[in-house]
């Protein structure tokens, strides 16, 4: 009988749908983000009940309320200590986290990349609109320097923050980037990410129609897509541009933009990505890449397998249980030195 | 002496300080004797006092590291006002720790330690042994580091390793003043010892050195006989507040079926509830050290909504750090259990010294309307029960519970006679129903107004919470002006009606003096023994402590009713004694407190309720 409980339904797009108002704006990229969610949980095999969303505050932060499975919105910035909570007290549930550029790098900034040196065995997905967009538009960690917003009236005079940057600092297991205006990739991108054992975090170059709008539009406007998109897979060559013409080529040490056929170029002296490297060294180059000179790195750049903190804490149980002298808290209160008044 | 014998004296109970540098394993030579006394028969309450830094610099009033213990044949509540015995290991102990040697008490001091440089860094001008700091004295001049020495003389033990043996030379004089035995302490060398047999041999010989020292000389004309106390039947161990937390909360945990977790940040003086913890992962207790409080707060709310016990443990600075998740918490109404283990303020403060002062942030300290049930530990020993209870209202309930204790709970130790786990009163959950079929997030039980705890994982129930203000019974999201106002209403009403399921409060006395002392928490040993002494002097006071501050006992109106003065005693400004007034207007609620980073001493309560009785 449990047997058969164990196997999940089939379940469809419509099932994950909750009977809640989606109250983004209208043109919002989050849209297409939860309609790319609803998608891909059904190609899990996961019973629905084991799905939980956390998220922080901010515009993103409320997904939860829009998906169908367990869902906590939480306080700013906090996302990953709650997921990493939800995680440990039940490691049989996929936990997706949901984060604002501002809820993950600034207010959150040490619980993010504490949750990726764990390597807990959650999912995060940072929406990246280099906006506040909730508090009505001041600019976020990582706004370009320069950019006008209500709080920065002359340009922002900061430097920004690159994900993948703090990402591949705290030894991030899986990188991978996406953009909200590519349904079929994001799906893709969420369903390889539930795959991953360990913090997947996706970045979605996602669009804030009122307060930062076309923030992306270099990468994601449709006449650009050949030139500043570069698809990355694992075991193929980083190709580009229409018809593929262009790629990535290692030059000494960085990486290079050429056209096969000029100057001597073949197929062969492009890089072939491999996402399983462990050293970070290729993984952090090519997903700092961004034009005008560059595409930008879209896919999964980096995915390497490490013990994931619930496997090393499920291990650890299991050793102590183990050896244990003792096995119940009347056990402990008996042990060591304790004495006898009659 | 009469023929070189010596005479017994017979106490009912004595003082014990031992003060030395911070590397002197004072610590360790208080519990040994505490131990020792204990398993003797002896009723005992212990009180660490160490300095914040680890090593401060040695020979440095500000390293000096003491440990007070009062043992009596009688009930013992506290660690005893002043010392009888002071054992200083230096100058500086001396020079530290001198206020709190009773005058015509022993003074033993280490005579080798007293060297200019040594009298110079404490800070004395001249040397305190022969200037008349001490007329008042029986001063035993002990070569407590030269005869430790010549005790490991042939020990292949380099001569740090040999130093760190006169604590126990110290040590076993002690056991020869109060006549005890050094096997317990010689055991207990052994093992821990066990793969140095050089330091355990070193370690056994300078106690018994000292042993041997003291039944020789003349300076201790007398050793002291303090008989067994008429304690209650039954199987006892030591235990400290900081264990008796963990372990209570443990036991509530087991006590479900349900993992413990816990998210803590380290912070003095609640971190050994975290090492604690961790110790125990083979009975369901899961620990993170988290990356700071707020996650640590915020990993055990996630813990708890995933249907484990969530708890997280600190001490005030921390409490403030976690106070916008522990609101997440009141809203999102899941089960929280935080510890407060209160210690000198405000900011940093006296990290290891003990305050009563978070009460405010407790029953107050979060944005808007926040209610959260608070608990207060009135004995190292109860930490446990009252944990335990922490996690039995929070689960039932459905609220985040802050339990108060303190660093002179946390670090202070006694015997306890120890439950068993079934004895432990049964924890109802606050189980997840349907309606019609259908699952309601808010939907309430009638009684204690505690949604169902709905957990992931379990088909049927999903849902959605969160931080946002919520629509009754639905539980989404809703920001209707009435549906608030009922929501902060019922949130409060929850609270207040875990005051039908708590204890009634219980008075020490005849219920007709004209003086009712009210305390809370870690100062009940010394509320309790001062009015205990005068109720012996056929004076009209009477006593009551709170263990449940928010809500209060269900007949705390109706006891200060009886009385036309109520006198608050706490280790704060006057906290508790405004929260009363306000709870209790017109009653004529006055306030004793004190501010010292030091609990209330017996005799200066005494004093203060004396003057108050006069009038």
């Amino acid at each position: 009988m449990e047997a058969l409980a164990d196997i999940p339904k089939a379940y469809t797009k419509k099932d994950f749908e909750s009977d809640q108002l989606v109250r983004w704006c209208p043109g919002c990229g989050d849209y297409s983000i939860l309609s790319a969610m609803t998608n891909a949980l059904p190609q899990l095999g996961i019973p629905r009940e084991n799905f939980v969303f956390v998220s922080g505050i901010g515009c993103a932060a409320r997904f939860p309320y829009y998906m169908n499975t367990y869902g906590f919105h939480t306080i700013h910035g906090r996302g990953p200590a709650v997921a990493t909570g939800v995680k440990l007290a039940n490691p049989k549930l996929s936990v997706w986290e949901v984060q604002g550029d501002g809820d993950a790098l600034a207010i959150g900034g040490n619980h993010f990349i504490h949750a990726l040196r764990r390597n807990i065995d959650i999912n995060i997905l940072l929406f990246n609109n280099e906006i506040y967009g909730l508090t009505k538009g001041q600019y976020s960690p990582t706004s370009p320097t320069g950019l006008v917003t209500k709080s920065t009236p002359y340009g922002s005079v900061e430097r920004p923050f690159h994900a993948a940057e703090l990402v591949i600092g705290a030894q991030g297991t899986f990188f991978a980037r996406t953009i909200d205006t590519n349904p079929k990739l994001m799906t893709e991108i969420f369903v390889h990410a539930a795959k991953h054992v360990g913090t997947s975090l996706v970045e979605v170059l996602q669009n804030c129609v009122i307060f930062n709008d076309d923030a992306h539009a270099e990468v994601t406007a449709k006449q650009n897509r050949d030139d500043f998109q570069l698809h990355v897979k694992h075991g193929q060559p980083l190709l580009f541009g229409k018809d593929n013409k262009k790629g990535i080529r290692l030059n000494g040490l960085k990486l290079e933009a050429v056209t096969i056929g000029e100057h001597g170029i073949t197929e062969n002296d492009i890089l072939v990505h491999n996402a399983h490297e462990e050293d970070p060294t290729l993984h952090l180059m090519l997903a700092r890449l961004e034009p005008p000179h560059f595409p930008m790195a879209l896919g999964v750049i980096r995915e390497v397998r490490a013990k994931t903190y619930d496997e090393a804490i499920a291990e650890e149980r299991k050793q102590i249980t183990e050896n244990a002298k003792y096995h119940s808290v009347d056990d402990l209160l008996m042990s060591g030195e304790t004495w006898e008044i009659k | 002496m009469v023929n070189g014998k010596k005479t017994t004296t017979e106490l009912e109970k004595v003082v014990i300080r031992f003060a030395g540098d911070s590397g002197d394993g004072m610590q360790l030579t208080g519990s040994q004797f505490s131990f020792t006394s204990a398993l003797w028969g002896n009723d005992l309450a212990t009180f660490p006092d160490f300095p914040a830094e680890i090593r401060a610099p040695q020979g440095t009033v500000e390293g000096v590291s003491g440990f007070q213990v009062q043992i009596g044949k009688i009930d013992i509540y506290t660690p005893g006002d002043q010392a009888d015995v002071l054992v200083a290991m230096n100058p500086a102990a001396l020079k530290s720790n001198l206020q709190f040697a009773r005058k015509g008490g022993n003074v033993i001091v280490d005579l080798d330690a007293f060297v200019d440089r040594n009298i110079e860094k404490a800070g004395f001008v001249t040397n305190p042994l022969e200037d008349g700091t001490l007329a008042d004295y029986n001063v035993v001049e002990a070569p407590i580091s030269s005869l430790t020495k010549t005790a490991l003389e042939g020990l292949q033990l380099d001569n740090k390793s040999i130093m760190r043996s006169k604590n126990m030379f110290a040590l076993g004089m002690m056991y020869w003043l109060f006549d005890r035995s050094l096997k317990e302490t010689e055991k207990y060398i052994d093992s821990k010892f066990k793969k140095t047999p050089a330091l355990a041999e070193g370690n056994k010989r300078a106690l018994n050195a000292g042993f041997h020292y003291a039944e020789t000389i003349e300076a201790l004309p007398s050793m002291y006989k303090i008989p067994p106390a008429s304690i209650e039947k039954g199987v006892y161990r030591h235990i400290s507040g900081n264990t008796a937390t963990a372990w209570g909360l443990m036991a509530a945990a087991e006590r479900i079926g349900k993992k413990l977790f816990l998210g803590s940040y380290p912070i003095t003086p609640a971190s050994d509830i975290l090492h604690e913890l961790s110790r125990h992962k083979n009975l369901g207790v899961i620990t993170m050290q988290a990356e700071d409080e707020i996650a640590a707060v915020c990993s055990a709310i996630g813990a708890s909504y995933a249907g484990q016990l969530g708890v997280t443990t600190s001490s005030g600075p921390g409490i403030a750090l976690k106070g916008e998740a522990i609101g997440l918490a009141v809203m999102a109404e899941i089960p929280l259990v935080v510890v407060d283990v209160q210690r000198g303020g405000p900011s940093t403060g006296l990290p290891t010294k003990t305050e009563q002062a978070d009460i405010n942030i407790a029953v107050f300290g979060r944005n808007s309307e926040s209610p959260a049930v608070v608990l207060a530990a009135s004995t190292p020993a109860n930490c446990f029960e009252f944990a335990y209870m922490a996690a039995k209202i929070a689960m039932e309930h459905m609220t985040p519970v802050i339990l108060l204790t303190d660093g002179y709970l946390a670090n202070g130790s006694e015997p306890w006679k120890f439950p068993k786990t079934a004895d432990m009163p049964p924890i109802n959950l606050a189980e997840a129903k349907k309606s019609n079929g259908v699952y309601y997030p808010y939907e309430r039980d009638a009684e204690k107004l505690a949604r169902g705890w709905a957990v992931p994982g379990t088909p049927g129930f999903e849902h959605r919470i969160g931080g946002l203000e919520k629509q009754e019974k639905t539980g989404n999201v809703s920001y209707d002006p009435t549906n608030h106002e009922k929501m902060v209403r019922t949130r409060a009403e929850k609270v207040e009606r875990v005051a039908n399921y708590i204890p009634d409060l219980e008075v020490q006395g005849n219920g007709d003096g004209k003086l009712l002392v009210v305390g809370w928490g870690g100062t009940f040993g010394g509320l309790r023994t001062a009015v205990t002494e005068l109720q012996h002097a056929n004076k009209k006071v009477d006593f009551v402590h709170f263990n449940y501050i928010n809500p209060l006992p269900k007949n705390t109106k109706a006891i200060f009713e009886r009385y036309s003065k109520i006198v608050v005693c706490e280790l704060n400004m006057g906290q508790f004694a405004s929260l009363l007034r306000s709870k209790f207007p017109g009653m004529n609620i006055l306030s004793y407190s004190k501010i010292q980073g030091q609990p209330f001493l017996v005799t200066e309560l005494k004093e203060v309720f004396i003057e108050h009785l006069k009038d």
